[in-house]
């Protein structure tokens, strides 16, 4: 128990060293930029002033949970593709070094498409999209026996509408702690 | 669930009178279509629907009986259904005869314009069996054409009319008949980005519906083996997608082998001994083959790219498959080991979703062109593409098992604030002639034809 909150201590130090990068990228583009953003503002606040309470609240997991949101969960691919964009790299990095902080964490990195595409070949590309990513943070040092990876293909939008804003959100991978 | 449901005809039927009139007519739809997308255009066939007159089957009084009713009733909405007849109203008819054993007075049929006669009998005996027996009488040429009878349980009425109505559609058109068949499909609820998705079950026709999944697990693209007794699925159960088999008759369900990827996309070969199905890992997806006795799976196909949406030919000699290994999503077909790899579709847009027809000449897929889907049948070499639906979102064409009808699902586009999406099933002509909605009872997607279940 011990052990646990240390290193959680030391993940949100690392965090915090991260998040300057987090909000300079995040005003460029996408929608893991409005999760990046929030999830700034709630940390200083938590980290002052309701420090107590949140510890009472929140077990290990949901805190550590809480700070790999604040890395950036979601990254973007344009339309049929599983390309790596250089916003999605910055993120991913991001998501490498809290792993690397976190030896014990794992994630699922789940797969995803638009509606735009049927329903099997959008299942193949999620599979795709997550591999893409899964093979992103293997290359930089993250044990693959720590992720796993699922396609959800169309079937779990992030955002809901058929028009390109919200399809464009639709078209990602997702990682979160398993 | 099949036993002391079948009815026998007498008489072989005489296949040769075909009083079926079909003009098939492809034309280009003018105007606002043609200018949105320039070469596609929609087939519409014109069709003569056959006039027959259906009158409500007697009980031993002579007198229309209340399960004679409910025969004459769904035999009429069957053959309505199909485009392909027309009822005429039972209020002109002047004296149907009290039984099938009576020769019609034909005199009191040929002005209304009826082509067929269809005069049957049905009651419940004293065990509580329902004995039914059928005459359809060529109205024109004064000829019985045909004539049966079976009984059933009580509970078979339903499939008592519909194997009728094969029958009569059989006889008039020289196909065979599709209405004694069975859906699957996935029922949708909730929101867009929560959906709640069970598999259910129905019969054509949208009666005797059930669930067969509690909407716990998400499950996709259900399908028929050839018995119609199992279905292949793919199921999320423990969040982990794999292709599963689901008994229909005990509900057993069972997860097809453990593979380090996903599989998905599963459809049964012809002889039901053998499944085809997509095995996603790595990044790349490759159809492989199954063997359901020992499931032991063959490699069919081996690239870097992503091969899905594998069809049996109906022989089994061949499947067809869709691949983006050129770049974009096409169509494919290959012998059914994997060798003598062939492009077939070469038109704009991208192809998805490929069906072999039960015929075995044509394939039917899902086409994306310029943000509209599209359903459309090519021959097997890709030559002579027809398009015969369009929207926002169709998809997922199935045959029914004459090869003469498809079905598929239509989805609505969505407002960001989560409004429309409404997704139901459609079925079609293959002439492109009578889409008509197919009722279920909340959204549905996915849909999968059983075979004849005679």
């Amino acid at each position: 128990m011990i052990k646990r909150i240390l290193t959680l201590v030391a993940a949100t130090a690392l965090l915090a060293a991260c998040e300057t990068a987090s909000t300079t990228d995040s005003s460029a583009t996408s929608s893991s930029a409005t999760t990046a953003t929030s999830g700034t503002s709630t940390a200083t606040s938590t980290a002052t002033s309701t420090t107590a309470t949140a510890a009472e609240a929140e077990t290990p997991a949901e805190m550590m949970k809480r700070e790999f949101t604040k890395v950036g969960t979601t990254i973007l691919f344009d339309f049929d593709s599983s390309q790596i964009s250089d916003y999605a790299r910055t993120v991913l990095d991001r998501q490498a070094a809290f792993l690397k902080a976190q030896p014990e964490a794992r994630i699922i990195l789940g797969g995803h498409a638009d509606e735009r595409g049927t329903r099997e070949y959008n299942l193949a590309l999620g599979e795709r999209r997550a591999a893409a990513a899964r093979d992103y943070l293997v290359a930089k040092g993250v044990n693959s026996a720590r992720i796993r990876i699922i396609s959800y293909g169309k079937e779990r939008p992030a955002a809901v509408g058929s028009n390109e804003a919200a399809w464009r959100l639709n078209r990602r991978a997702e990682s979160v702690l398993n | 669930m099949k036993t002391g449901m079948r009815i026998v005809m007498k008489m072989p039927g005489k296949r040769l009178i075909t009083l079926v009139a079909i003009c098939l007519l492809p034309f280009l739809f003018s105007g606002q279509l043609l200018a949105q997308s320039q070469r596609l255009y929609v087939t519409e066939g014109q069709i003569e629907p056959i006039p027959v007159a259906i009158a409500d089957f007697t009980g031993l009084d002579g007198l229309p009986s209340d399960v004679g009713r409910q025969i004459a009733q769904i035999i009429s909405d069957d053959l309505v259904s199909s485009g392909l007849f027309l009822s005429i109203d039972s209020a002109a008819f002047i004296a149907p005869p009290a039984s099938p054993d009576i020769r019609p007075n034909f005199a009191d049929w040929t002005p209304l314009g009826a082509k067929g006669l269809l005069i049957g009998s049905a009651f419940l005996d004293n065990d509580g069996a329902l004995q039914v027996e059928f005459a359809l009488w060529d109205v024109i040429s004064q000829r019985s054409i045909t004539e049966g009878g079976g009984s059933a349980d009580p509970a078979g009425l339903r499939r008592i009319a519909h194997q009728i109505a094969d029958f009569v559609y059989e006889e008039f058109t020289g196909d065979t008949g599709y209405f004694d068949t069975q859906i699957v499909y996935v029922s949708e609820s909730g929101p867009q980005n929560r959906r709640v998705k069970r598999l259910a079950f129905m019969d054509q026709d949208g009666h005797n519906h059930k669930f067969l999944t509690t909407g716990n697990d998400l499950v996709l693209t259900p399908r028929f083996s050839p018995t119609a007794n199992e279905i292949a699925y793919l199921n999320y159960f423990n969040d982990e997608p794999n292709v599963y088999l689901l008994d229909v008759v005990t509900g057993r369900t069972e997860r097809l082998g453990s593979f380090p990827g996903m599989t998905f996309a599963p459809r049964f070969g012809p002889d039901g001994t053998k499944l085809i199905m997509s095995l996603a890992e790595d990044g790349r997806t490759d159809i492989y083959e199954m063997e359901l006795a020992t499931q032991t799976i063959t490699q069919l196909t081996r690239s870097a790219s992503i091969d899905t949406s594998p069809s049996y030919s109906p022989d089994g000699k061949y499947i067809v498959f869709n691949s983006d290994r050129g770049g974009s999503q096409q169509l494919y077909t290959m012998r059914a080991d994997g060798t003598a790899v062939r492009r077939i579709s070469f038109g704009d847009g991208r192809y998805a979703t490929p069906v072999w027809s039960p015929r075995g000449d044509i394939i039917a897929f899902t086409k994306m062109y310029r943000g509209e889907f599209f359903i459309g049948v090519m021959n097997i070499d890709g030559s002579g593409e027809r398009l015969l639906a369009r929207g926002f979102l169709v998809e997922a064409p199935t045959w029914a098992p004459n090869g003469r009808v498809l079905m598929y699902f239509k989805q609505q586009p969505v407002s960001d604030t989560g409004e429309g999406g409404e997704t139901h099933l459609y079925r079609i002509d293959i002439t492109g002639f009578n889409e008509r909605r197919v009722i279920t009872p909340a959204d549905a997607s996915d849909p999968a034809w059983s075979p004849l279940l005679r």
